[in-house]
């Protein structure tokens, strides 16, 4: 019987391999908090410091639903930048508030290895056993990997698909079925099928499509809401979206480039996820992207040190990057506006270089 | 060779390491003057708009200092032994080497890596390396930086008890040190605090070991190790001063939540947060000291049963 009701924030779609692993894993309830709103946005800079970074504010708001929710065990997570201690100051917040929860803050602890955090979590449910843990954390992990790769898929070819609302119901109903995978076994046959059924949505992709790649902070790259679904609007103009970062590339495969320098732009590793920002930046500016979007909450330690390195990859390479930082606002028209512009430039610096190739084509 | 040295950021940090340290070696160097609104305007056309004041402030005296000087001296720090540090500490010198690509500037990295206990010294034997120095050479001259920088320390914190014990007002003034010391953010600050019949505690003041041990009194898994420090001298020194100011320059990483930290668990003092961005006016910062001071006066009077 589960003995508390645990929630973590929103981040994408990852509380379903999250939920499989805290009801399959610790047999403790998993409350999937509300999704993601300007509501999330608002109860959270309320309670929030004025300029701290936006993920802090959705984190915080999350926090605040999901206790409504009905959750009573809230979990934080650590990080390299200010993430590290956003458990903490959010726990203190929320008992100002008078929330009585039980705050789990990952950052709190001298190990971070899957043990400890494992010897953590048995306090709050002393029937665990590290047995079934061990069976259910490579499921958690394989059902991450499988829908990232679900989700690159569509980033890719979801401009080019003649009916455009087929991929969204298909992923949707991916996700759906996803959340009732038990084992391996089902996992893989779901995943073949749906695979196939993604491959059979017609999709007419011209031979020469524009390429656009997303780089940049992680939350407010992950989160489709704090990003103003930046994705999707990009599909609705034709445009193959490519978007390194996700849980899988990062957490579970980190390559070592992005811990370390990037030659010849860098000397030194500049921290969080600068490197991997600007490592991913110069091999789509070398693979000849259209353009790259850098996509960060405003004051992003990390990433505004990375962008004075981009704006030389982009004279380097000649190619457009376009700079955007998301806050609190959730107007949507200046947003709309400046990618309107971005996707104009692109489109007419394609079509001057292919003049360029091919004398008499316009 | 002259080597030109920023006169912002972690320079109030390491200057007497690096004065004594270049001076011993017999290498002659060259500061930036003190921040003034032109170094200012310059560093803000150089960095990126939502970079943080203090770094454009640098930018700015890296610029003064481009054509002034053979070599740069640019400072990494990629942790202490007490925590980690803003991210900023640990991409300066690559910011600075991509702002200013154009102009070819020759930078010298003075780049501490604590994993052993001897990071520092380490760091300043690569440094003199590059310039074609012996390694004994070297080590001398570090271990007389290091004396003459412990000496400072001392001599600085015999002065903070001599403000201490004195009478009147005294106000903490919580702020990283290249804030607090600036030209153009700290002292203004300061100085009209002075002028108002206060007297200013500066909170980096501090046997740094003790703050940093105290730290985790008021905030267990505070990452940072500078502001680790800072928190701990708030533990120190809450007692003996009348009120506290927060000092940040916007938008500061880990100020941002440190200060909201602060705040929320300092009860027993006044607290006032200050931030800094660049505007050069003055009037409204005045306003707040001013009634800030008031405060304080009005709850002491009720304290003695005069009002």
């Amino acid at each position: 019987m589960a003995v508390c009701k645990v929630s973590l924030p929103h981040l994408g779609n990852y509380h379903i391999p999250l939920s499989v692993l805290f009801t399959l894993g610790f047999d403790i309830e998993y409350i999937v908090p509300p999704p993601i709103s300007s509501k999330t946005l608002e109860i959270g800079s309320r309670h929030s410091p004025e300029f701290v970074c936006a993920p802090f504010k959705y984190t915080l708001g999350n926090f605040i639903e999901a206790i409504e929710a009905g959750a009573d065990t809230l979990v934080q997570v650590a990080g390299s930048c200010r993430l590290d201690y956003y458990g903490e100051l959010q726990e203190l917040i929320l008992a100002d508030l008078g929330y009585k929860v039980n705050f789990i803050n990952l950052a709190g602890m001298k190990k971070l290895d899957p043990l400890s955090v494992y010897l953590r979590l048995k306090q709050f449910n002393p029937q665990a056993s590290l047995g079934r843990i061990a069976r259910v954390l490579p499921l958690a992990v394989r059902m991450v990997e499988c829908m990232d790769k679900v989700e690159d898929y569509i980033r890719k070819n979801v401009g080019f698909a003649a009916d455009q609302d087929l991929f969204e119901k298909t992923h949707r109903e991916f996700l759906r079925d996803l959340r009732n995978v038990r084992s391996r076994r089902d996992l893989d046959i779901l995943y073949r099928d749906y695979k196939k059924r993604f491959q059979d949505i017609e999709v007419q992709s011209p031979p020469n499509p524009l390429r656009v790649g997303i780089v940049g902070e992680y939350y407010t790259i992950m989160e489709p809401f704090s990003n103003h679904f930046i994705e999707k609007e990009l599909a609705a103009k034709g445009i193959v979206v490519d978007r390194w970062l996700n849980v899988t590339n990062t957490l579970l495969h980190a390559p070592k480039e992005i811990k370390e320098k990037v030659k010849p732009y860098t000397s030194y590793a500049m921290g969080a996820t600068s490197m991997a920002t600007i490592s991913r930046a110069l091999r789509m500016a070398k693979m000849g992207y259209d353009g790259i979007i850098h996509v960060k909450s405003f004051g992003c330690t990390p990433e505004v040190d990375a962008m004075p390195v981009l704006q030389n990859i982009s004279r380097d390479y000649q190619i457009p990057i376009l700079f955007l930082s998301f806050d609190t606002h959730t107007e949507k028209t200046g947003f709309i506006t400046r990618l309107e512009a971005f996707y104009d430039m692109i489109v007419m610096k394609k079509r001057k270089r292919k003049r360029e190739y091919l004398p008499g084509f316009v | 060779m002259k080597i030109g040295i920023p006169r912002a950021f972690l320079y109030y940090r390491y200057k007497e390491l690096w004065e004594t340290f270049f001076r011993e070696l017999g290498i002659e160097f060259i500061l930036s003057p003190e921040t003034q609104n032109d170094l200012v305007r310059a560093g803000s056309m150089h960095a990126i708009d939502e970079a943080c004041l203090s770094s454009k402030i640098y930018l700015g005296h890296v610029a003064w200092l481009l054509d002034k000087c053979d070599y740069l001296l640019i400072p990494r720090i990629s942790r202490y032994g007490a925590g980690t540090v803003c991210s900023k500490y640990q991409a300066i010198y690559d910011v600075v080497a991509n702002t200013f690509r154009k102009r070819r500037a020759r930078l010298l990295c003075c780049n501490i890596e604590p994993r052993t206990a001897d990071g520092e010294m380490a760091a300043f034997i690569r440094l003199s390396k590059a310039l074609g120095r012996k390694n004994a050479e070297s080590i001398l001259a570090y271990l007389a930086a290091k004396q003459a920088q412990k000496k400072a320390q001392r001599e600085e914190l015999e002065q903070q008890e001599r403000l201490l014990s004195r009478n009147g007002m005294k106000i903490l003034v919580v702020a990283h040190r290249y804030n607090v010391c600036d030209k153009f953010i700290g002292e203004p600050i300061l100085n009209r605090l002075r002028e108002m019949g206060a007297l200013p505690i500066i909170a980096d003041i501090a046997p740094k070991k003790e703050a940093v041990a105290r730290a985790s009194s008021l905030s267990e898994t505070l990452p940072w190790a500078l502001s680790k420090e800072l928190v701990g001298s708030v533990a120190i020194y809450r007692r003996h001063v009348d009120g506290i100011i927060l000092l940040s320059a916007f938008p500061c990483g880990p100020d941002s939540l440190v200060n909201e930290m602060l705040t929320r668990k300092i009860k027993d003092k006044p607290v006032l947060t200050l931030i800094m961005d660049g505007h050069r006016g003055m009037a409204g910062i005045e306003t707040r000291l001013e009634s800030f001071l008031d405060i304080i006066r009005f709850q002491e009077a009720r304290d003695y049963g005069c009002v």
